[in-house]
């Protein structure tokens, strides 16, 4: 059976142009872009074209575009040098929502001394503004929100928020992991200091990340060795993966626009459908403000893992913030931070799609999600009374 | 991914014995929806015999949950009451080839389900007394029940009983009260020394309250990447600030209630712990 893939906030398949591109230099061009032979030398030319195809996809020049292993070390990396770069600023400020790799280096942060303000969010996931500004004082190093949450896919207005940190002349790093490749962004008109981009999530590889670091702002490497990168990130190009990503943001740069409309279509024609015939389900997060792949629904008196491993049972993959599947007792952090009651957050589930889904696919889990919510409610003891599904 | 056996993964897909028994001779609830799962048992219990004749579940909850309440009918029909109460959840989870450890706590809620059906049945009160102290407060789980499943499964660390009974598993505050009941339970026990003075003086007592703030409330709200600053102390009052992951976390009034109830512990059983605002 065909695997239906409806998971792709948490990674993505590699497309076929990406992996053609990269696959010569997996084994014929095996060389070391540092070296002074040909062999060797020439690779250099080919990664810059990379860094350029990446800087083109976010209005950036490639020489504010740093290679990195993924988006967790471009998140610790921007967070640490800002922190080294104003040695005497103890103050670090993040929301309550955003993905571990930010979260836990401020709780690493806040553990050997430093001030760290979680900002909370409403029920919709969004931020209050003048709560930022009210936060931020002289001893604020830096502010990294991400751009978009993994979880519910909401937009945090970005344009603002680096508008207003700019004029105040604070230092802004945004995670935009989940927003690179799915909505335009162009930094140009974007005054943010610094931003991470994950390869896996648009079609790239794993193990490949991007730093952003805007020109004249304060830097200071992560990883410390050879002059790689400009002696901004110490260790041998990953040569394969950074072509790859390079094809990779060139192929979401050409087909944005077309790809912004057919994935909106495609999950809204899926959480449509899901909440006519399903009863007691509700959307978490700001419906009109997010990201067009990402819809995270919650399905009263079921509990999640039980609805993936049912899907699973059809090979659809889909994921959820329910305690059950985060191998802790706790289930979301995002979905807890926006107030979403206990009873749906044990209950929801994130589909996640990609232009690589189809119309058919999307039909199939209209036809099979409604019976695996029927047939889980009648095994539960809450929410007897509603069982029917109109259309199913 | 879970590594569930293939007897769990039936069970789950296929369970046995769902639904309800309108005339059910004992009906048997635990758990809720607000700890991600629950499940009520319906028995029917032959008189003459004392047999159970039939059983019946509906369960919210994961799929070993699921899996752990359709052995659980399966194991029990045909039993005495006796016979019954005789199974253990290490019972269940063998019946179901082994669970993660993580999830040994639905082979838990079965047992208790099967107690409660049947304390039912016999007109008695199963659910806690209010006297009964509970010790994690977010998922509801008494010092009785820490013990007891200690006891029948050999659990030593604060892990184990996480996995088990789910206690410590939320914010972590009772992880310590968890291993101080299992250092008595398993260790012969020495008298603890009262060092508790009768009549503190002002600075004593805030001394004191820093001290155990410091001590033993710090470094739990730490582990959690939460923190507390005292701020006052004004008579009996004690003022404090949540900081970090605590600042407006939907557990900060248990955590506060936690906090009172060390610091009338172990300084004053008058003191009363506020936030500034």
């Amino acid at each position: 059976m065909k695997v239906i893939y409806l998971d792709n906030n948490a990674t993505t398949q590699i497309s076929s142009e990406v992996l053609l591109e990269m696959l010569p230099f997996l084994s014929d061009y095996y060389g070391n872009p540092s070296s002074m032979h040909t062999f060797g030398g020439q690779l250099h030319r080919k990664i810059e074209e990379a860094r350029e195809m990446v800087a083109s996809l976010i209005g950036a020049s490639p020489e504010e575009i740093i290679f990195t292993s993924c988006g967790t070390e471009s998140d610790n990396t921007a967070i640490m040098s800002a922190v080294e770069s104003f040695p005497r600023k103890k103050h670090v400020i993040t929301t309550r929502v955003e993905h571990p790799a930010v979260l836990n280096f401020c709780h690493h942060l806040a553990r050997k001394g430093y001030r760290v303000t979680y900002l909370p969010v409403n029920n919709l996931g969004q931020l209050n503004i003048d709560l930022l500004l009210k936060t931020i004082d002289e001893d604020t190093a830096l502010v990294s929100i991400m751009y978009a949450n993994n979880e519910t896919g909401v937009i945090f207005p970005i344009k603002e928020i680096s508008q207003l940190l700019s004029e105040r002349g604070v230092l802004f790093h945004t995670d935009a992991v989940q927003a690179v490749g799915k909505i335009p962004i162009d930094l140009k008109s974007l005054p943010v200091d610094m931003l991470s981009i994950s390869g896996h999530k648009l079609h790239a590889p794993k193990g490949i990340g991007v730093l952003y670091v805007r020109k004249g702002t304060r830097f200071a490497p992560y990883i410390i060795g050879g002059h790689q990168e400009n002696g901004r990130r110490a260790g041998t190009e990953n040569i394969a993966s950074i072509i790859g990503l390079g094809k990779a943001c060139q192929l979401a740069n050409n087909n944005r626009e077309k790809e912004v409309l057919y994935l909106t279509a495609l999950r809204d024609k899926l959480e449509n459908a899901l909440l006519k015939c399903c009863p007691d389900v509700r959307v978490n997060g700001d419906a009109n403000n997010r990201l067009p792949n990402t819809t995270n629904i919650s399905f009263e008196y079921v509990e999640g893992e039980a609805i993936l491993l049912r899907l699973n049972e059809y090979n659809i993959c889909a994921s959820s913030g329910s305690a059950c599947t985060s191998g802790s007792l706790e289930p979301s952090h995002v979905l807890r931070a926006m107030g979403v009651p206990f009873t749906a957050v044990h209950g929801s589930i994130r589909f996640s799609l990609s232009r690589y889904n189809t119309d058919e696919e999307i039909n199939k889990v209209i036809e099979i999600m409604p019976s695996i919510i029927k047939e889980l409610r009648q095994l539960s003891p809450f929410g007897r009374e509603k069982l029917s599904c109109p259309s199913s | 991914m879970w590594e569930y056996t293939e007897k769990v993964k039936n069970a789950f897909l296929h369970p046995q014995n769902v639904g309800d028994i309108a005339d059910a001779d004992a009906v048997g609830e635990v758990g809720s929806i607000v700890c991600g799962d629950a499940l009520k048992l319906f028995l029917k219990i032959d008189k003459e015999t004392g047999k159970i004749t039939d059983a019946r579940f509906q369960t919210f909850g994961c799929a070993s949950a699921i899996a752990s309440s359709s052995a659980l009918t399966e194991m029990v029909k045909g039993k005495t009451l006796e016979e019954a109460l005789n199974i253990t959840n290490r019972d269940i989870a063998d019946f179901l080839g082994g669970l993660p450890d993580q999830k040994m706590h639905c082979s838990v809620m079965g047992r208790e389900a099967l107690e409660a059906a049947i304390a039912n049945y016999r007109g008695e009160a199963f659910t806690a007394e209010p006297k009964e102290k509970v010790v994690c407060k977010c998922f509801d789980v008494t010092e009785d029940k820490i013990r007891k499943v200690a006891i029948e499964n050999h659990l030593t660390t604060v892990d184990e009983i996480t996995n088990y009974t789910k206690a410590g598993g939320g914010c972590g505050e009772c992880r310590s009260e968890i291993n101080d009941i299992l250092t008595a339970l398993w260790s012969v026990k020495k008298p603890i020394m009262q060092t508790k003075p009768k009549k503190l003086t002002n600075l004593q007592k805030i001394a004191l309250v820093q001290d155990i703030i410091e001590t033993e409330i710090r470094p739990g709200l730490q582990a959690d990447n939460g923190d507390l600053e005292l701020i006052d102390v004004e008579g009996n009052k004690v003022i404090v600030e949540l900081r970090g992951m605590c600042t407006g976390c939907l557990m900060s009034d248990v955590t506060l209630g936690r906090i009172q109830e060390k610091l009338r512990e172990l300084v004053s059983g008058d003191i009363v712990v506020e936030t500034e605002r």
